[in-house]
């Protein structure tokens, strides 16, 4: 970077390095966030003791309401997610400070009490270490936003170097050399989802835009950040607490309100300072169609069931930031939209893994020159990332069928034996011959992807379940296909002579 | 660019300094004019806290390939911290660091 160099030269120098140094996570963060786009129906999959059934939302909320009452009356909040056809449980989280810790309990509806249900985070963990990478909350927020920001620049950088983006979109010179069919398949998933990668990682940023930029806020409301939510329309206003005990009505009496004056029912019921007089019960509807993330909201006094507040009309600048976090989450996505939507992070995942794989392929010493130590590192990162991780993932939806149901902190173990797996096959992959290493490190978890229909047919065998069977075999077929490309035999010696003398031309 | 050339001590410390630039440099200027916007654009403040919000990344990313792109170190810090200090004299006009003033 010392001498003068040219605006294009640059960014390829910062293309390259701001890439490298965030690749592994910025891939997991990828394959996770992708996962993410089905994460109700992992959940589902995770949970097959919880059948659909339809249930009076109303009754199980004042059955929900009376559990809470006993695990934490004085709490700063309960959330209760109502069930409905997609969700048959009812969901709680409660806690005793705004900073947490958020307690969750999965309720039967018929009984209000915790349902028969095998222990684990199900899509919610995938969901969570997509930008938590399972860190406490802050650090995992800051360490992913940080990586986004980096993705950012690769991503602007990127499309500086590429001059020739529209002649590259239709280039793939699979055979010419090793380090050319890697550049070309790098360009070719980089730029057919450009859209989709600017998108995501921009409205990524903007969904923890809170936390990451506060400053405006900041310095218009100074220390009343709620005071903004409520006059931008995201949120009803605040109340205060009135300082003694209160008597609420039952939940699902404010249940039927809400459902009376929303014209539908409330996916949840957030109760503010449950003990207080003061409390607050605010219901949340589900998104009107469209593609912003906003829900309405109703506020009501617990104690009196009179309405306080409704949110606001959001005006544009504040709805525009609602629909970059609404196309982040894809909510709105129907089916093929969100199968286009997944495709598109599976292409965001292949990108970053293609460039970590150049980044070696194009250091790889020529003839008798020894390897350094740097280049070493990169290659058992990446393979260690790029096939471990897929390990994990098999190993923690393996993990959901094959544990003890009555395991102590069994959705605990699911985890570890996710880390575990993952740990365990790059370290393995870093022992296999350097030749075979890549096609052995992805047959593993072809071979964990393909065996887990299996193993579902066998435990569970609920037809409900066909299609994530299915999607898990064609994932393991996926991971066979990439082991069987890798085990091909490398391009003649013939043909690296000419890719060198060709690099030297273009040098 | 090169990846066998060894690079010099003064090229590493030049990286070093430019990424450093870029982090917080770039972050102290969106941070600043997002503050900035969200006190002087029109319309409801709230809309203006949200588009200085929004905005901010954006400037952000253009300040750091700005730190990248210049043709020195010191030429890329001059800019970027003329550009906070300026940002800082405007948020001063507009009455940010009186205390009880915009807060």
């Amino acid at each position: 970077m010392s001498r003068a160099r040219s605006f294009r030269q640059s960014m390829a120098w910062l293309h390259t390095w701001s890439g490298l140094v965030v690749g592994w996570v910025l891939f997991a963060i990828f394959v996770t966030g992708t996962a993410s786009y089905y994460r109700t129906d992992i959940s589902h999959w995770m949970r097959p003791e919880l059948s659909d059934s339809s249930s009076d939302p109303a009754a199980a909320a004042t059955r929900a309401g009376a559990f809470l009452q006993k695990a934490m009356p004085n709490a700063a909040g309960w959330s209760v997610r109502l069930p409905n056809a997609e969700n048959p449980a009812v969901e709680v989280y409660w806690w005793p400070h705004p900073g947490g810790p958020y307690h969750h309990a999965l309720l039967d509806p018929a009984t209000g009490e915790p349902a028969r249900v095998r222990d684990t985070r199900g899509g919610d963990f995938l969901y969570r270490f997509h930008f938590e990478l399972s860190l406490p909350p802050i650090w995992g927020r800051w360490i992913v936003s940080v990586c986004a920001m980096i993705l950012l620049i690769a991503l602007i950088s990127g499309i500086v170097t590429h001059r020739r983006i529209f002649a590259d979109f239709f280039t793939f010179r699979r055979d010419r050399s090793a380090q050319r069919g890697w550049l070309d398949a790098h360009n070719v998933m980089g730029v057919l989802a450009l859209p989709f990668h600017l998108m995501i990682v921009y409205t990524g940023l903007v969904t923890l835009s809170a936390m990451l930029m506060p400053w405006g806020m900041k310095a218009v409301y100074g220390n009343d950040p709620l005071r903004y939510y409520a006059e931008a329309g995201l949120a009803t206003p605040g109340v205060a607490p009135a300082g003694r005990p209160g008597t609420p009505l039952p939940l699902g009496e404010l249940v039927a309100r809400a459902a009376a004056a929303g014209g539908a029912v409330p996916e949840v019921m957030l109760v503010t300072r449950p003990g207080d007089a003061g409390a607050t019960v605010t219901a949340y509807f589900e998104e009107p169609m469209g593609l912003a993330h906003l829900h309405p909201q109703i506020a009501y006094g617990a104690d009196t069931g009179s309405e306080i507040a409704r949110v606001g009309e959001p005006g544009a600048a504040t709805r525009t930031g609602a629909v970059m976090a609404g196309l982040h989450e894809a909510h709105f996505a129907a089916a093929p939209l969100r199968l286009l939507f997944f495709l598109c992070g599976l292409m965001g995942a292949a990108t970053v893994a293609s460039g970590l794989v150049l980044w070696t392929v194009a250091r790889a010493p020529r003839g008798a020159d020894p390897e350094g130590f740097g280049l070493r590192l990169v290659r058992l990162l990446n393979i260690g990332t790029i096939a471990g991780l897929p390990v994990g993932l098999a190993a923690y939806f393996l993990a959901n069928r094959l544990l003890p149901l009555g395991l102590e902190a069994r959705a605990d173990w699911e985890i570890r034996v996710f880390f575990a797996a993952w740990i365990t096959a790059a370290i393995a992959a870093s022992l296999y011959p350097r030749r075979r290493a890549w096609s052995v490190a992805l047959a593993v978890p072809a071979c964990a992807f393909l065996v887990i229909p299996v193993i579902d047919a066998v435990l569970v065998g609920q037809p409900r379940f066909l299609a994530f069977d299915a999607a898990m075999a064609v994932v393991g077929l996926a991971l066979v296909a990439g082991s069987r490309l890798a085990a091909r035999p490398r391009p003649a010696e013939s043909r690296l002579v000419e890719a060198n003398l060709s690099r030297t031309v273009e040098a | 660019m090169s990846a066998r050339t060894t690079p010099m001590l003064a090229d590493r410390a030049a990286v070093a300094g430019r990424v450093l630039l870029a982090a917080l440099g770039g972050y102290t200027v969106a941070a600043l004019a997002s503050a900035l916007l969200a006190l002087i654009l029109p319309g409801p403040r709230a809309e203006a806290v949200s588009a200085g919000t929004l905005a901010s990344f954006a400037i952000m990313a253009a300040a750091v390939i700005w730190v990248f792109a210049a043709r020195t170190l010191m030429r890329a810090a001059l800019v970027l911290g003329l550009t906070a200090l300026l940002l800082t004299g405007a948020l001063w006009l507009a009455g940010a660091f009186v205390p009880g003033g915009a807060a």
